[in-house]
């Protein structure tokens, strides 16, 4: 979307393509557009969304007990940083629709830290459980997850953590996909968050032009909702 | 012609608008003005281009499938290629023909114009689907050459996530596609809100307009749900994740509905712009307006709700519960109401009309005709009762191929007809056309209308060998299938031909009342001298 005014420095006043009337008339569009992209966005989650109660409604008490091996404390860091990283693209958007462009970069800028900050975190994760053999399918270790559970957990029966060991698999397919493909989400839209950064240190916004930083706002915001109910679903089943 | 507002300054002393100047071919020349063109016209002839090599693919696929079943065990190939065989004919017609078949190869080309709009909303998006659309079909093809896929173009589980064939590039693929599908759904979305020309308020557009607006919304909202259970299929075959494997607590029926859930309003996507098509020829060639105008329109937004919710009707034999089952059987039979208030409609619309029968009226009628057929057969299929008996039988082919082809195809090929003057700017050879329809017509009927019969004595589909008393059916279907061919040939070279050696068609060779008859044929680049006003219905006469 108009990469013609990108260059300048100082846009007089922008020009819509030439097959809008105007550009309000874009920037609606354009915004109808990016509403009916989020839909399919929570309908590609929905799928996932769908296979977790599938199986948590088949093993509750698998998915009980698996999830306790998930970092309650890394998961509610990286809960909040998304939180706050909401508040600062949204204010984003609205130094930009105020034509405050140091506001605007600052803004962006905290937020692309703090998708680079979830990444962080969720390698941290990642690794902890790709070390201990915490993965699905048939790379999971069913002796390294009774390690990890009686470490924990020292006063489960073995009977119990035996019966666990035995389905957490499913559950761990379930984790991996659904905050891999979150994850994903969160690499894109750090990656849309620095396209609109450096136009927004080019000067490429005004008051009359910002609808690409509204329109990397709702797919921000969009990602941050679906962690919102992945947290709980997967750190707080128990 | 009353839609133009007399008053308008487009349109001065109640005259047709000026037309004529330099036609979007003219505006730009070499290899560039196509590869990186931003102008729906020329995106929707490359889309359309893209999806006649495709269907001339998946068409041979399917003639050496019917020349393989002339005779019982081997004819001409072995049981492994043959399973290959059919699935790459239904991946090839279902993801790369029918699904952008009408909406982006016509719809690219005519829903502006319908609109008096320059353009589609976001010109980018659409080349980048288009180009999304070639990399699925690289994707494809790559799978094709490395060993192809033989799980049938539906992907079950557990054996696609067993089988040694190339499922992965295949399911790319698919998902590649499902991506170029979803962009040109929302583009369509946002230019029929954003793009329309003064005056031209939802009630006064264009049918083909309505179905394309309720084909957008189906693939914007079930295609997500295919790319995530193809997500889903390339994980098991990777990573062996277990989700749709029963032997690690999953579940394989579950991948049916999730493919269902998308694959069931997919079927709709494919066939609801057929209907847009028909409803433009109808009133086009009866010179009337549509019969039921505002319940032709809202019913395609019908189909399209009911689309959602009737899934579970290709799962009656899958285990499900008998109450969904029967719930889902209640759902189908109400599809039959919005499609039926259609064909009503349409009969009705040529009550009293005078009508031409010009060769795209002669493809409607042929639709109203096999898509009753198609549609009525539907019904024994969404009993519960009978479909136990019908299920994976020859019956639901040719239930499929009466819908999907005698519907779809037949409503694209009048399409095609009607508005290759438009297109082209030349005028096909009539007689050869008409002669095209009466052979792809006879060769339809021939191929599939045994099937029929095949199917309800219990010939199960996808087998490789047959037993004795089936095989008059299936030779009968053969030779059908040659004329077919046959006649899908005759129309290319009566539509070819006319680029070259067609004569002149003028602006509006057919009398049609919606916008594009009111600019040059072919349009100029922005399609219209002068900005179009509306000031009243898209089929209205004086």
């Amino acid at each position: 979307m108009s990469t013609h005014v990108m260059a300048q420095h100082h846009p007089a006043e922008y020009q819509p393509p030439h097959h809008f009337p105007s550009a309000r008339a874009e920037a609606e569009a354009s915004k109808v557009g990016m509403w009916l992209f989020l839909a399919t966005e929570v309908l590609l989650f929905a799928g996932l969304f769908c296979a977790y109660a599938a199986y948590k409604t088949l093993y509750p008490e698998i998915f009980k007990g698996a999830h306790k091996l998930l970092d309650l404390k890394w998961g509610a860091v990286n809960t909040m940083v998304l939180i706050f990283s909401s508040l600062t693209m949204a204010l984003a958007v609205r130094a930009a629709q105020l034509g405050q462009r140091l506001n605007t970069v600052k803004f962006l800028a905290i937020t692309w830290l703090c998708g680079a900050a979830f990444m962080g975190v969720k390698y941290i994760e990642y690794s902890h459980k790709i070390h201990v053999g915490l993965v699905p399918g048939q790379y999971y270790d069913m002796l390294g997850f009774t390690r990890e559970f009686l470490e924990k957990f020292p006063q489960t029966p073995m009977s119990e953590v035996e019966r666990l060991a035995r389905g957490a698999h499913l559950f761990y397919g379930v984790y991996f996909l659904m905050t891999g493909l979150h994850g994903l989400h969160v690499l894109i839209g750090m990656g849309a968050i620095g396209w609109v950064l450096v136009r927004a240190m080019r000067g490429a916004f005004s008051p009359k032009f910002y609808f690409p930083v509204e329109l990397v706002g709702l797919y921000w915001h969009l990602v941050d909702l679906i962690w919102i109910y992945l947290f709980p679903l997967l750190y707080l089943v128990g | 012609m009353t839609q133009l507002d007399p008053s308008s300054p487009a349109n001065p002393e109640g005259h047709t608008p000026p037309k004529g100047g330099v036609s979007f071919y003219q505006a730009a020349r070499g290899w560039k003005s196509w590869v990186f063109t931003l102008d729906h016209k020329r995106i929707g002839i490359m889309y359309l281009a893209s999806v006649l090599v495709a269907f001339l693919l998946g068409g041979i696929f399917a003639l050496l499938v019917r020349l393989e079943l002339l005779t019982p065990g081997k004819t001409i190939m072995s049981a492994e290629t043959y399973n290959r065989m059919f699935t790459l004919h239904g991946a090839v017609m279902v993801f790369l023909v029918i699904i952008p078949s009408i909406p982006a190869s016509l719809g690219n080309f005519i829903l502006p114009l319908q609109l008096g709009a320059k353009d589609v909303a976001f010109p980018r998006l659409n080349l980048l689907s288009y180009y999304l659309y070639v990399i699925g079909a690289v994707f494809a093809i790559y799978s094709m050459i490395t060993g192809a896929v033989d799980t049938g173009w539906t992907f079950y589980t557990p054996y696609s996530a067993l089988t040694p064939n190339s499922v992965i590039s295949m399911t790319l693929a698919v998902f590649i596609l499902g991506f170029s599908s979803i962009f040109t759904g929302i583009n369509f979305i946002v230019t029929i809100h954003a793009l329309r020309a003064p005056g031209l308020t939802f009630y006064r557009l264009p049918l083909f307009v309505w179905a394309l607006y309720a084909t957008a919304l189906m693939q914007v909202l079930a295609t997500p749900v295919l790319g995530i259970t193809l997500l889903l299929l390339i994980a098991e075959r990777v990573l062996k994740v277990g989700i749709f494997d029963p032997a690690m607590g999953g579940d394989p029926v579950l991948f049916q509905h999730f493919f269902w859930f998308y694959s069931h309003p997919a079927v709709y996507i494919m066939i609801v712009p057929g209907f847009g098509v028909i409803s433009e020829l109808i009133a086009t060639f009866c010179k009337k307006p549509i019969f039921g105008y505002r319940a032709v329109a809202l019913s395609s937004i019908g189909i399209a709700i009911i689309s959602f919710l009737v899934w579970g009707h290709h799962m009656f034999t899958s285990g499900q519960s008998v109450v969904a089952s029967m719930i889902f059987s209640f759902l189908t039979f109400l599809v039959a109401i919005p499609t039926a208030i259609k064909a009503f409609n349409w009969v009705a619309t040529m009550y009293k009309g005078s009508i031409w029968l010009a060769t795209p009226m002669l493809y409607a009628l042929a639709f109203l005709w096999v898509f009753t057929i198609g549609g009525l057969t539907g019904l024994f299929l969404s009993t519960t009762a009978t479909d136990v008996h019908l299920h994976d039988t020859y019956f639901v082919v040719a239930h499929f191929h009466y819908v999907m082809m005698g519907g779809t195809i037949f409503a694209f090929f009048g399409g095609l007809h009607y508005w290759w003057p438009k297109i082209t700017g030349r005028m096909y050879n009539e007689t050869l056309g008409k002669w095209s329809w009466v052979v792809t017509f006879i060769g339809f009927n021939m191929t599939f209308f045994v099937q029929f019969i095949m199917g309800a004595k219990g010939m199960p589909r996808r087998y490789y060998n047959y037993l004795p008393e089936f095989g008059p059916y299936h030779s009968f279907s053969t030779v059908g299938s040659w004329i077919l061919g046959l006649g899908f040939f005759l129309t290319a070279y009566c539509l070819l031909s006319a680029i070259w050696k067609g004569k002149k068609a003028g602006d509006n060779p057919w009398g049609g009342t919606t916008l594009e008859w009111h600019t040059s044929s072919p349009p100029p680049l922005e399609n219209f001298l002068t900005e179009p006003r509306v000031s009243g219905g898209p089929y209205d006469r004086t």
